[in-house]
């Protein structure tokens, strides 16, 4: 029981969230200016056209019935057709989002291997030179677009120094050449065995990521600065010092495993941000991912598609979310009440 | 006696004696942290810029002469002009005005907002509070552009549908902070003497709950500030935003990115303002925060 009544808890607060989630974005499907009986049955049809059409799509049902049916229609994977490109929206968020996938995987591995070293450097360097670089690093996290960096970015390092590759995910002549297994192209180049379209799809996803890596390792960077401060404040690390105990050693082994629990929150956290991040820096790098088909969506007023991915990015980030923060309770036995 | 002496006066002897001593001591704080102080200047520089635009800009923000197009900065042209010939600077200097007035409005939406949400549900505690903060912890843990952005899409672009999607995805941050204050006093003994005189509930949440949740929510604000012109931006790239031919710094961006590789300056300027006015929120709200929230001061 006591052990059970935890995760139940979980698996409710999480079912609550995922139906507010699906609240938000029917409400916002019927705030839409447009008619959605006049966009089937044209603004010239008679009143009994309209009111019979109006029935048969349902919309005459209290909202609350309306709600219900759409909840099960999303639970069973149905999120409507696309008007632009007239396949199921679900089918078309499946297609895209390993690209999306793959960029913030990759943005958020730079993010921990670079971030969290600095943070730690920055927490036993604090107030010299490399702590005030860390933490100008981390005011421009907050303080640059994405978007704005992606096309500085683009200049300098794609048109100028010509050091990778452009927009898109790989050169134009090898689109298609490699079999979709997984829909991550630097592994199902490296299953194929063909090391030339691996190389174009590195030197194309390298940028984006290392763009969106760079928000991530601010943040985190900065996090993990504050809980090593805090560590290496305790008493158990002064009577380490006392013992003689080697600096580094007092770094990572004393001070920095009691946060690394801390950290995967922080690192949950700023994944989630990232595939939120990637709206625009897809739409930057024209990368065909959850984002970029968002935003041609919301450009082509293609509702059911925005509502789709609006619905997919939330379920992943709430996912994400929620998930480190069960890791965390299940890790960190403090937490456990 | 000086003016000093009657603000730093220990027993002062009017309530607004009292309200100048404490802004005094606040001001008087902030001007020895030389960060916040730049955060101030920058601040106080975008509300100047903003109020005098049409004096300041050298040229029309919407009129160019197409014969002087994507010239590159010079000294008749300091950020050069863009594909239409208009003069990037006098735009940048007039789209100070759209970026305050789209962070002065979400803000006035909603801080009061989740101010109101919070000191209620931590006031009344109970179903009221479960009710409100579920309501809220659904609306944070949803990623905050992805729900701007949809709410535009139904909306349909514009500043003013631009400002409401980022104050509705906004609010709850406050609203948690507002609670979190609530129930650190809400047992103090001021408020059983207020509720002692016969005091309405909407009195006391209104007149002593909330004034006392207000420093924690104008720091939380200001810190958000540049988070919300980061959004407001990113919307107005995304051609969701503020529409042409305003001088909004995202879609200038956006405009500018068709000439980004040859014509680097029309995308990169605008970008610069977005930066410096972001970083000063930053920088005098972490000021803020120091002077008026002791408690979360960050370390070091």
């Amino acid at each position: 029981m006591t052990r059970a009544l935890p995760a139940f808890q979980f698996l409710l607060t999480l079912a609550v969230t995922f139906l507010g989630l699906l609240a938000i974005t029917f409400v916002i499907g019927r705030v839409v200016p447009i008619d959605p009986v006049v966009a089937v049955v044209g603004d010239r049809a008679s009143m009994e056209t309209y009111n019979a059409t109006k029935e048969a799509m349902g919309l005459d049902d209290p909202l609350l019935v309306q709600f219900a049916r759409y909840v099960v229609q999303v639970v069973q994977g149905d999120l409507g057709m696309s008007v632009s490109t007239g396949r199921p929206v679900a089918e078309d968020l499946a297609r895209v989002f390993p690209a999306t996938f793959e960029m913030a995987t990759l943005g958020i591995l730079i993010g921990v291997v670079i971030g969290v070293p600095m943070g730690v450097i920055a927490a036993a360097r604090q107030g010299r030179w490399i702590d005030q670089v860390i933490r100008v690093i981390g005011l421009a996290g907050y303080a640059i677009p994405a978007f704005w960096l992606g096309l500085i970015g683009l200049v300098v390092f794609y048109a100028n120094l010509r050091w990778v590759g452009g927009p898109g995910r790989i050169d134009f002549f090898l689109d298609g050449m490699v079999p979709v297994r997984t829909g991550l192209l630097l592994v199902d180049s490296a299953i194929d065995g063909n090391w030339e379209a691996f190389a174009s799809a590195f030197s194309h996803i390298v940028l984006p990521s290392f763009i969106l890596g760079f928000f991530a390792l601010a943040y985190i960077a900065r996090m993990t600065r504050s809980f090593m401060l805090e560590q290496l404040g305790q008493e158990f690390i002064t009577t380490a010092r006392v013992k003689g105990v080697p600096e580094r050693l007092i770094l990572w082994r004393h001070a920095f495993r009691p946060i690394r629990v801390q950290l995967i929150t922080v690192i949950g956290l700023s994944y989630a941000g990232l595939l939120e991040g990637s709206v625009m820096i897809e739409t930057v790098f024209s990368w065909p991912g959850i984002g970029n088909y968002l935003t041609t969506a919301l450009l082509n007023a293609d509702m059911n598609a925005v509502l789709g991915a609006t619905l997919v990015i939330g379920a992943v980030f709430v996912g994400i979310n929620k998930g480190s923060d069960a890791l965390y309770r299940v890790l960190d036995p403090r937490a456990r009440t | 006696m000086t003016t000093r002496d009657w603000l730093l006066s220990d027993d002062p002897e009017t309530r607004m004696q009292a309200r100048l001593g404490v802004a005094y001591r606040l001001a008087r704080d902030l001007a020895r942290n030389p960060l916040a102080m730049v955060g101030f200047a920058i601040i106080l520089g975008l509300l100047l810029v903003a109020a005098f635009a049409p004096w300041l800009a050298p040229y029309s923000p919407v009129e160019g002469e197409l014969a002087n197009r994507l010239q590159p900065p010079s000294w008749t042209h300091w950020m050069g002009t863009d594909e239409l010939g208009r003069d990037i600077l006098s735009r940048v200097i007039h789209g100070a005005r759209i970026t305050l007035t789209i962070v002065l409005l979400v803000a006035v939406i909603s801080a009061p907002l989740g101010l109101l949400v919070g000191t209620v549900a931590g006031y009344f505690g109970g179903w009221v509070d479960r009710v409100l903060m579920g309501l809220t912890d659904i609306f944070l843990s949803l990623p905050r552009l992805v729900l701007a952005l949809a709410f535009v899409a139904a909306l349909g672009p514009g500043i003013e549908n631009a400002v409401i999607a980022i104050a509705i995805a906004a609010w709850p941050v406050y609203a948690r902070i507002a609670r979190a204050e609530v129930l650190t006093f809400k047992g103090a003994e001021f408020l059983d003497a207020i509720r002692m005189q016969g005091a309405s509930k909407l009195r006391i949440i209104a007149l002593h709950v909330m004034p006392l949740c207000m420093s924690s929510t104008i720091v939380r604000v200001t810190l958000d500030m540049a988070g919300i012109i980061l959004t407001a931006a990113g919307l107005g790239f995304l051609g969701l935003g503020a529409q042409p031919p305003l001088p909004e710094w995202g879609a200038m961006i956006s405009r500018g990115r068709s000439f980004i590789l040859d014509q680097w300056w029309v995308a990169t300027m605008p970008g610069f303002a977005i930066v410096i006015v972001s970083l000063g929120f930053c920088l005098f709200g972490d000021g803020l925060r120091d002077v008026l929230d002791p408690k979360q001061r960050s370390r070091g």
